[in-house]
């Protein structure tokens, strides 16, 4: 089988609240005070092969941003490696290493605050890649033009500033500016979520059309379920920090196994479910300062027992290509 | 009240802003009914005019705009054109709203106790406030807040913010209202959160006998809660009927590309039917039927304001074309 083109293995990322002057003045006197850690994402495994769109779903806080930008290479895990087709990032030589993170490209959530408001959409779109001596400065304008034409925007409008256009539009731009270096893996962390649903529409199917025509492998971050059912061809279920269920789309769909992922499914109203009974899960998501022992989510759940209050269950396979953590499955 | 007379009919509604690049008639011609107990969706993406004509009804639309001609009847009675005084009655008695984000609605620095209690009283001072407190207590009780006793006492910053919304809800509830105006309570949730205000939401309409104007962007919401649905683009309705008649059956070009950009389980993969261009700002809206310029419909008819009309009892629309119905399932 193919190398996967990106692996994450065992990666972890804290992070800490130090104590302050005031509570190391109480520790002192015995106060016992101690740094609050945020498991944010908590030994977690990856891959994800070429060509493919990887969904990852989870509730806000679960982790799934602060993963998504360690596999995009802006923020360095705590543990744990992350390999480009096969090869360890942190260890190839300084030039393959940029090499290797140019290919993989980031799209964010927020089209307002995502791009410099001083820059012209030019400057925005061809900075990087002349910077990085893709395109040459005399082709510049070309490869502008060129790129925006992809992402559907008139090139004619690329002397204006984002604020000039709409949120779909800046979406776009946005899109544009990833491309720019040629990336072979793109990041989008909810990168539809702050758009109407015709306007999501659009740039769910511009997505669909990158990945056709340059090939590109995706991981796709949100919370909108719906959206990561049409577009991936496998999901990854996260809750506070650790994967709980993995699985091809039509699987996890058809057959969730852990309960939380069946919680979800049942939470979501739907297009064609009328007068839906909705069933919640009971509870709220804990805080991640202070996550529950065992599996995170038996506060929650109804099957909970006792061994689910002291032992972290494994991500274990129970189908071919579906792995679930739960100790339901023996 | 006679039986089957609606709690509230918006009557050729129009609220216009009069900005310094003219007048933006951000609804227009607005009418709809709401029956005891029914449960009303009012769809439509940014800038359609939904969140305005919810102010609209309980006189909560600030200068420079204002309520340019038709008639709210709550119960038969014109709030249009009413003094302050009687809207300050009704606001939060009779007629309740509850916002997107429920810090809008929460004091800051008041207990949530205080305001629950100034919330009765205000409205019929002989409460005292022993009886008060216990039909708050009851009121979160209800909204499904563990421990109410205890969580009275609480400041709102100590809330989640499904919590929160559910203590917003708890108090839009606390004086019986006979209409409560819900803007998009649930768009800043989790999944899993929704599913539980939704729930609530169910059932306390069903118990109370509430009329209920659920104001949302969100098809799938509206099809798993309401009973009825009105589609806004541009300030206008332009459909509306029967959940199951707009949702399965839609006439109006625009609810057809609205309900085919939503991501479902039957198009997985496939291309989404896309609404080409974007929504058109209210100050420069094409003339006649606004959303000519983006219908693959339309006919240089269209250019002739479409009048409201009513294909089949029971269903009202603003299109000379409409989707054939031999098109609502392709």
């Amino acid at each position: 089988m193919l190398e996967p083109m990106i692996q994450l293995a065992n990666v972890s990322r804290r992070f800490a609240k130090r104590l302050d002057v005031a509570a190391r003045i109480a520790n002192w006197f015995g106060a016992g005070l101690k740094d609050e850690i945020v498991h944010a994402v908590d030994r977690v495994d990856l891959e994800v092969r070429q060509g493919e769109v990887v969904g990852l779903v989870g509730e806000s806080g679960c982790g799934k941003s602060t993963l998504g930008r360690i596999v995009a290479g802006i923020l360095p895990p705590s543990e744990g490696t992350r390999a480009w087709h096969g090869k360890a990032i942190d260890t190839l030589p300084a030039a393959e290493a940029r090499q290797a993170e140019l290919k993989i490209q980031m799209i964010f959530q927020d089209p307002f605050a995502s791009l410099n408001p001083r820059l012209r959409v030019t400057d925005i779109v061809a900075e990087a890649p002349v910077a990085h001596g893709i395109v040459k400065g005399s082709e510049r304008e070309a490869y502008v033009d060129d790129l925006l034409r992809r992402v559907g925007l008139d090139p004619s409008l690329k002397r204006r500033y984002p604020h000039q256009f709409s949120g779909g539009q800046r979406a776009r731009i946005g899109i544009a500016r990833a491309l720019a270096v040629k990336p072979e893996f793109m990041v989008c962390d909810e990168a539809v979520a702050a758009l109407d649903v015709s306007i999501q529409a659009q740039v769910l199917n511009l997505f669909m059309d990158l990945r056709a025509d340059l090939g590109l492998t995706y991981l796709f971050i949100s919370h909108d379920l719906g959206v990561v059912e049409h577009l991936s061809d496998r999901v990854v279920i996260m809750y506070l920090g650790r994967f709980v269920e993995i699985a091809a789309t039509e699987d996890l769909f058809q057959r969730p196994n852990h309960p939380y992922t069946q919680a979800l499914l049942r939470g979501i109203p739907r297009l064609d479910a009328r007068k839906q009974a909705f069933e919640p899960v009971q509870g709220e998501i804990p805080s991640p300062l202070n996550p529950p022992p065992g599996c995170h989510f038996h506060p929650r759940c109804k099957h909970a027992m006792e061994r689910c209050r002291v032992e972290q269950p494994d991500l274990k396979p129970i189908a071919p290509g579906h792995w679930s953590a739960c100790h339901l499955n023996g | 009240m006679r039986p089957n007379q609606p709690v509230l009919a918006v009557e050729s509604l129009r609220t216009h802003f009069d900005t310094r690049a003219g007048v933006l008639k951000a609804v227009d011609d607005v009418s709809f009914q709401v029956a005891p107990g029914q449960v009303l969706g009012l769809v439509g993406e940014s800038g359609s005019g939904k969140t305005v004509t919810g102010f609209s009804i309980i006189g909560l639309v600030d200068p420079p705009g204002r309520v340019a001609g038709g008639k709210v009847l709550f119960k038969g009675e014109d709030l249009v054109g009413a003094s302050e005084e009687r809207l300050r009655g009704l606001r939060g008695d009779r007629v309740a709203m509850i916002f997107q984000d429920p810090m809008m609605t929460l004091n800051p620095v008041l207990r949530v106790d205080t305001q629950m209690i100034e919330a009765i009283q205000a409205h019929d001072p002989k409460v005292d406030r022993k009886a008060a407190l216990i039909r708050a207590r009851d009121a979160l009780g209800r909204v499904g807040i563990p421990s109410p006793d205890e969580r009275l006492k609480a400041y709102p910053h100590q809330f989640s913010g499904g919590m929160r919304q559910r203590v917003a809800i708890a108090i839009a509830l606390l004086n019986k209202p006979d209409l409560i105006i819900a803007d998009e309570p649930t768009t800043a949730l989790d999944v899993t959160i929704q599913g539980q205000i939704l729930y609530e939401v169910q059932k306390l309409c069903r118990e109370t006998g509430a009329a209920l104007i659920w104001i949302t962007h969100d098809l799938s919401v509206v099809a798993g809660l309401a009973d009825a649905v009105c589609v806004m683009y541009a300030g206008r309705i332009v459909e509306s009927g029967s959940v199951d008649d707009v949702l399965d059956r839609p006439m109006h070009p625009y609810t057809a590309g609205l309900i085919g950009s939503v991501p479902s389980r039957n198009r997985r993969g496939s291309k989404l039917a896309q609404i080409p261009g974007m929504t058109p700002s209210l100050l420069n809206l094409p003339q006649g039927c606004a959303f000519r310029t983006r219908c693959s419909h339309a006919q240089p008819g269209c250019a002739v304001e479409p009048p409201i009309t009513q294909p089949v009892p029971g269903r009202t629309l603003r299109c000379f074309h409409p989707v054939g119905l031999a098109h609502a399932h392709a």
